[in-house]
């Protein structure tokens, strides 16, 4: 079971079952939905900008651990960070969950790491991602709906 | 039942014993397959079932032995195919109680739905019109029926259901009125195993005109089926969910119907003449088997439903109904989880929730153990919106399960709560 356990880290379970920063976040801000059609999983990123920096990123919506979690632990990592970082930031977690099993996670990934147990996983992979790929097309201001598929 | 047959202490399982279950195991080469390193447990037949190996046999030899179209050359080899297609309708027919000559080949229960929507539905629906369909049908007998109306201005309507997952009857009666054209609806959920009755529904539907159609998807699997018995004017069905191939099914239409449906396809084996000024088209199914069949698929499938026959069908439904009350009564035994609906009437499947963890979490969970169930909407999002459920978890049973299957899922949902706490 220590697959499982990998996956399913402490950090992770105790951002799900405690997501930070969940709810609305009140205008004036930017905000988009991702949808995860295999499984059902929602969510609406609600984001802040204030010169070139994010001054406050939320989220709502219902999911796996995984998704939630991700999510949750996203807000918490971009806090205060500049748009161009933030990007940095997707890429890294992008190429972290989606590289081979054996490759090295970069210390900028910080307690982003956590989620390279999600490698062994592939179903779950989109997952991870869906709140970064749901932020991305808030930061772009896009409106539109943002899918997995 | 009454109360004195149920303080009588349990019969004996009245379905398989240990020793014809093993031999039955047997005939599936994939229940003794592996998955991440463990044996696998499949409890996700209801999504498409596993295939016996005479079957797998049938379409192998006629690929390598027998191969060639149907319905085209004047060669023996292709009569042959022609003849092993043609028995393999009749087959086909007679499982659904069906004549030869009302059973279409189709690819699935999808395109059997989406046939008489866009044939028979499309010729018939005016604007005002309405299509009643029920809360719990699969997307498959919703989405066809919002197509077709979208072209015709007919409505559709669902008729609700109770909170033990049954159709509500009075309800569904009561929304029959005479714009009424289309009935369609589930003869077995996929997601609760509820079994409709069918045969009341056919008949109330008929009382105000209606043509019926019945989506028996899941029912093929674990009932005797009988359209003539049932009343329906149409009846679909996946070859894939009946231990056969994926890619084949077959629509049932009642023949005076069935003759004044205008082509579904155009193309090739279903024309009488083609000319530019205007083409004529065979009659019976032909006229919607437009191109090049899956022929193996039939072939395969008419092996599957031979070594079906060979099983005592009783014995079958008494042992699945044992796995199944089983099920039920060891998911009781788990904390954190609750069933979904309680109808008196169930077959093959079981859905749960588990309000520490998401479904997603838990087939993750299960699937570390070899463990295969389906974890999300189900292709019914209307149904979990019912139940107000993002997804749930379903396990299903089919006739080579055993208990011991339901067990390792308890155990392995008892991990579920040791992770989520
Ligand atoms: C009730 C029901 N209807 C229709 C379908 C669609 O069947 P197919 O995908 O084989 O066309 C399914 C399959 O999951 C089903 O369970």
């Amino acid at each position: 079971m220590s697959d499982l356990r990998e996956l399913y880290q402490e950090v992770i379970l105790d951002h799900n079952r405690r997501p930070r920063n969940f709810g609305e976040l009140e205008p004036p801000c930017s905000e988009a939905d991702g949808h995860n059609p295999l499984c059902g999983d929602q969510i609406r990123v609600y984001v802040r900008i204030v010169d070139g920096k994010i001054e406050k990123v939320m989220f709502q919506g219902s999911g796996c651990a995984i998704s939630k979690a991700s999510a949750s632990m996203m807000t918490d990592a971009l806090t205060g960070k500049s748009v161009q970082d933030a990007a940095k930031l997707f890429e890294g977690f992008q190429a972290m969950v989606t590289s081979d099993m054996d490759a090295t996670v970069g210390d900028e990934m910080g307690k982003l790491a956590v989620f390279a147990g999600v490698r062994e996983f592939p179903a779950r992979i989109k997952c991870a991602s869906l709140a970064w790929h749901t932020l991305q097309a808030a930061l772009k201001g896009a409106h539109e709906m943002v899918s997995t598929e | 039942m009454s109360v004195a047959q149920a303080t009588r202490p349990p019969k004996a399982p009245a379905g398989l014993t240990h020793a014809e279950l093993n031999a039955l195991r047997a005939d599936f080469p994939m229940m003794s397959a592996q998955t991440n390193g463990r044996p696998l447990v499949y409890l996700d037949s209801a999504v498409t079932a596993q295939k016996p190996q005479v079957m797998i046999d049938a379409a192998t030899r006629f690929y390598e032995r027998e191969y060639a179209s149907v319905h085209r050359g004047v060669y023996s080899l292709s009569q042959h195919a022609t003849d092993l297609f043609e028995q393999a309708r009749a087959k086909v027919a007679d499982a659904l109680g069906a004549g030869k000559d009302e059973t279409i080949f189709v690819r699935g229960t999808t395109e059997a739905i989406n046939l008489v929507a866009q044939s028979y539905g499309r010729s018939v629906l005016k604007a005002g019109d309405e299509i009643l369909l029920t809360q719990m049908e699969h997307h498959s007998n919703i989405v066809p029926w919002q197509l077709v109306a979208e072209q015709t201005g007919a409505r559709v309507i669902a008729a609700p259901i109770t909170d033990d997952g049954e159709i509500d009857l009075d309800s569904f009666e009561r929304l029959l009125t005479g714009r009424t054209r289309i009935v369609a609806f589930t003869h077995v959920s996929n997601v609760l195993g509820t079994v409709n009755p069918v045969r009341q529904m056919t008949r109330m539907a008929h009382r105000r005109g209606a043509v019926v159609l019945v989506d028996g998807a899941q029912a093929i699997q674990h009932l005797n089926v009988d359209v003539k018995e049932l009343e329906c004017d149409f009846y679909a069905v996946s070859a894939h969910k009946h231990f056969g191939p994926a890619g084949i099914g077959a629509l049932y239409a009642r023949r005076s119907i069935l003759d004044a449906m205008p082509p579904y396809h155009g193309g090739g084996a279903m024309i009488r003449s083609v000319d530019f000024g205007g083409s004529t088209y065979l009659d019976g199914p032909a006229r919607f088997e437009a191109g090049t069949p899956h022929i193996a698929g039939a072939i395969g499938w008419a092996a599957s439903i031979d070594y079906l026959e060979t099983l005592d069908r009783q014995r079958i439904a008494a042992h699945e109904a044992d796995l199944l009350g089983y099920a039920r009564d060891r998911l009781s035994e788990v904390e954190n989880l609750r069933v979904l609906g309680n109808p008196s009437e169930r077959v093959g499947a079981v859905s749960f929730f588990m309000s520490n963890a998401h479904p997603h979490d838990v087939g993750t969970v299960l699937d570390q153990r070899g463990i295969a169930v389906r974890a999300g909407h189900h292709c019914c999002q209307p149904l979990m919106k019912r139940f107000g459920l993002p997804a749930t978890v379903r396990a299903s049973v089919a006739l080579y399960n055993m208990r011991d299957e339901i067990d390792a899922l308890i155990d392995g949902l008892h991990e579920v709560n040791e992770v989520f706490g």
